[in-house]
């Protein structure tokens, strides 16, 4: 048995799925979160079913790219599968719009009316059992968020029902008023103050005002409890702690010798130095653990509570002008804002984007111009000690490279940008459990996913160095390091690694000591010259090879020209002038 | 009664009923399937400078269109605009 859920997007499928389930699929108050078909088990009597979360749809004859997927899906169904329409309480008209085409397709099926609590709030009353009698098949309140209702759903998805109710398609939204004059009351009450600060945050001044504070307290949030973490929790554990076990490990290991180098790395004056010595149980475990998890968790948290407050949308709307510019339209902020946690989670979600070239346009910017936050991380760390100059040269580099390479993919690909249509959902305060759940699941991610790649990126610095390869890769590539970007040739190594993972290059640069030019120049060159290999992986998955092999070629053309400009602009503004 | 615009040029915080959507069917069946077809009333909550979208309220749900579309849609404004929503 296979159980579909299909409804709306932005009603709380997928939130109904974890609960199903017990998954962690990541969930969020805008609509499109979920960009492919995700599938769990579940136990329904005594039977096992395997639960199917499809993308949500407003018809089933459909108008975008995301409502084909579910349309697909389920002309696939067999005769014991089961469809659980998920309805969003609070807006049943539009719900039952796509009711009525699944059940003229006379789809075995439950009605799940989630968000119940909310249009209870908001002053709509909803007779269930009334609904159930006129439609004839199950319907049943939930308020997944909580669990409330679930228990009742999955008893009742033994015995679905195949609706006998008849209408014809043409008249299918007088068939939904009919019902809903039968089973909805609305009671008239004020607008409430999220309903308020709802509207003003989409209105272009007060909007604009919104946005800069929130966007503004985010960028602290992440920056203050990333710095505090590191400054008053991991720092002093590595020190205080890690430290005196790792010279009790290197002296045991003799002070020297292959696997000290590959473990230990570099003392620097009988001391670890995590920066610069390079083995894998120091640097191999600071740069993840101690340098970048804090951060991650930082935007993580900051970025969860934007996704589930219902911000987004609104700042999709605000943002819609300025994407125009490069092609996308007003949800593309979605991709970008994911693309500077981790690029692959961004250019996944650039399926929100309908046309085959925004989607190519937004892959391309994120994996050019977005530095992930482990990269971010160490790039504050390096760079950070020239002052907040630095930071603001390489990241305005990256936003003007962004907003450049934007207009010109724009002008030069074939194919249209369509224009902005997203439902604007209502604000709600995050659900904390929930809230917690997706950050966990997403520093889980974090560690299981990208620590291994630091690892190899460590092993191989190791490698290269012990080998001696580092000296002549270093020599093959000088006539572009040093010759157009002004670095020296030790620097080309971090090019190499960037490969595996961009905060172990940036973490290469330390022992360099590289002066404030050359520091902006690598950090910037390291973000834009080529994707990591998870991101390559997902871009050739999105784009198919012609595509990616396209997008790569842009990315080492924008690294020469943008860095080779970066070093001109800044030796002529810094260096000649007295 | 004869107070008919399209979308884009409603005044923000002004309602009125959809008369006619002159776009094609796939636009057309778009904007049906999400709450917009003749018939409909609407509150308009916001338009933005240079030809940005606009948002609008059809019963709970709130939309945003991009401008291009709000100027496909033909509505029949309520006179007199009241100052804000009741």
């Amino acid at each position: 048995m296979r159980i579909f859920l299909v409804g709306n997007p932005n009603v709380g499928k997928s939130v109904v799925f974890n609960r199903l389930t017990g998954l962690n699929v990541v969930v969020s108050n805008y609509p499109g979160t979920t960009i492919e078909i995700v599938k769990g088990k579940a136990r329904v009597g005594n039977s096992a079913a395997e639960v199917i979360d499809l993308p949500g749809t407003y018809t089933v004859e459909p108008t975008c790219r995301a409502e084909e997927v579910t349309v697909q899906v389920l002309a696939g169904r067999q005769d014991d599968d089961v469809v659980i329409n998920v309805v969003d309480a609070t807006n049943l008209e539009r719900s039952l719009g796509l009711t009525l085409q699944l059940i003229k397709r006379r789809y075995p099926m439950v009605i799940a009316l989630n968000l119940w609590d909310e249009a209870q709030h908001t002053g709509v009353q909803i007779d269930a059992a009334l609904l159930e009698k006129i439609l004839g098949v199950p319907c049943v309140p939930t308020v997944a968020l909580t669990g409330q209702g679930i228990k009742a759903l999955v008893e009742r998805l033994s015995r679905p029902g195949v609706s006998p109710y008849e209408f014809e398609e043409a008249r299918r939204w007088n068939e939904v008023g009919r019902i809903l004059k039968e089973v909805q009351v609305i009671t008239h009450r004020h607008h409430t103050l999220l309903e308020r600060l709802g509207d003003a945050s989409l209105r272009p001044f007060t909007g604009a005002v919104i946005a800069l504070l929130v966007l503004g307290l985010s960028f602290e949030t992440v920056r203050l409890v990333g710095e505090g973490l590191i400054r008053f929790a991991l720092e002093p554990f590595f020190e205080a702690v890690w430290s005196p076990l790792m010279l009790r490990l290197s002296s045991l290991l003799g002070g020297s010798g292959f696997l000290h180098a590959l473990l230990i790395g570099r003392l620097s004056e009988g001391a670890i130095n995590y920066g610069e010595s390079f083995g894998l149980l120091t640097t191999g475990l600071f740069v993840p653990f101690g340098a970048v998890l804090p951060y991650v968790f930082a935007f993580y948290l900051v970025l969860s509570v934007l996704e589930d407050s219902g911000y987004l949308p609104r700042l999709a709307v605000l943002a819609d002008r300025l994407l125009h510019v490069v092609g996308l339209h007003g949800m593309g902020v979605i991709p970008m804002l994911l693309g500077l946690g981790c690029n692959v989670p961004g250019i996944l979600s650039g399926r929100i984007m309908e046309s085959k070239k925004e989607c190519f346009i937004c892959t391309t910017l994120v994996a050019i111009a977005v530095p992930c936050m482990a990269q971010t991380a160490m790039i504050v760390g390096l760079a950070g000690r020239y002052g907040a100059t630095a930071l603001a040269v390489i990241f305005g580099t990256l936003f003007l490279v962004w907003l450049a390479l934007g207009i010109i993919l724009r002008r030069a690909m074939i194919g249209e940008s369509p224009e902005l249509i997203l439902d604007v959902p209502p604000y709600r305060i995050p659900y904390a459990v929930g809230l917690a759940k997706k950050v966990w699941t997403r520093l889980l991610s974090f560690v299981f996913e990208a620590v291994p790649f630091v690892f190899m990126g460590v092993l191989l610095v190791n490698l290269l160095y012990t080998l001696g390869v580092m000296g002549l890769i270093g020599r093959i590539f000088s006539p572009i390091v040093t010759g157009v970007f002004g670095l020296p040739s030790d620097a080309a190594g971090a090019l190499v690694v960037g490969f595996l993972r961009k905060d172990v290059a940036v973490g290469m640069l330390a022992p360099l000591h590289l002066p404030f030019r050359q520091t902006v120049v690598a950090c910037v060159v390291l973000a834009v010259y080529f994707p990591c290999v998870a991101t390559f992986a997902v871009m050739a998955r999105e784009l198919g090879i012609r595509g990616m092999l396209k997008a790569t070629a842009i990315m080492i053309t924008t690294a020469l020209v943008s860095g080779g400009l970066l070093n001109l602009a800044l030796w002529a503004l810094v260096e000649q002038t007295p | 009664m004869t107070n008919c615009v399209s979308l884009a040029d409603v005044g923000q915080g002004q309602s009125g009923t959809v008369l006619v959507i002159q776009a094609g069917f796939g636009l057309t069946s778009r904007l049906d399937s999400m709450g917009i077809r003749p018939g409909v009333r609407l509150e308009k909550i916001s338009g933005s400078p240079f030809h940005g979208p606009v948002t609008i309220r059809v019963g709970n749900v709130n939309l945003a269109l991009g401008h291009g579309m709000a100027a496909k849609i033909l509505v029949q404004i309520e006179a007199p605009p009241r100052g804000g929503p009741s």
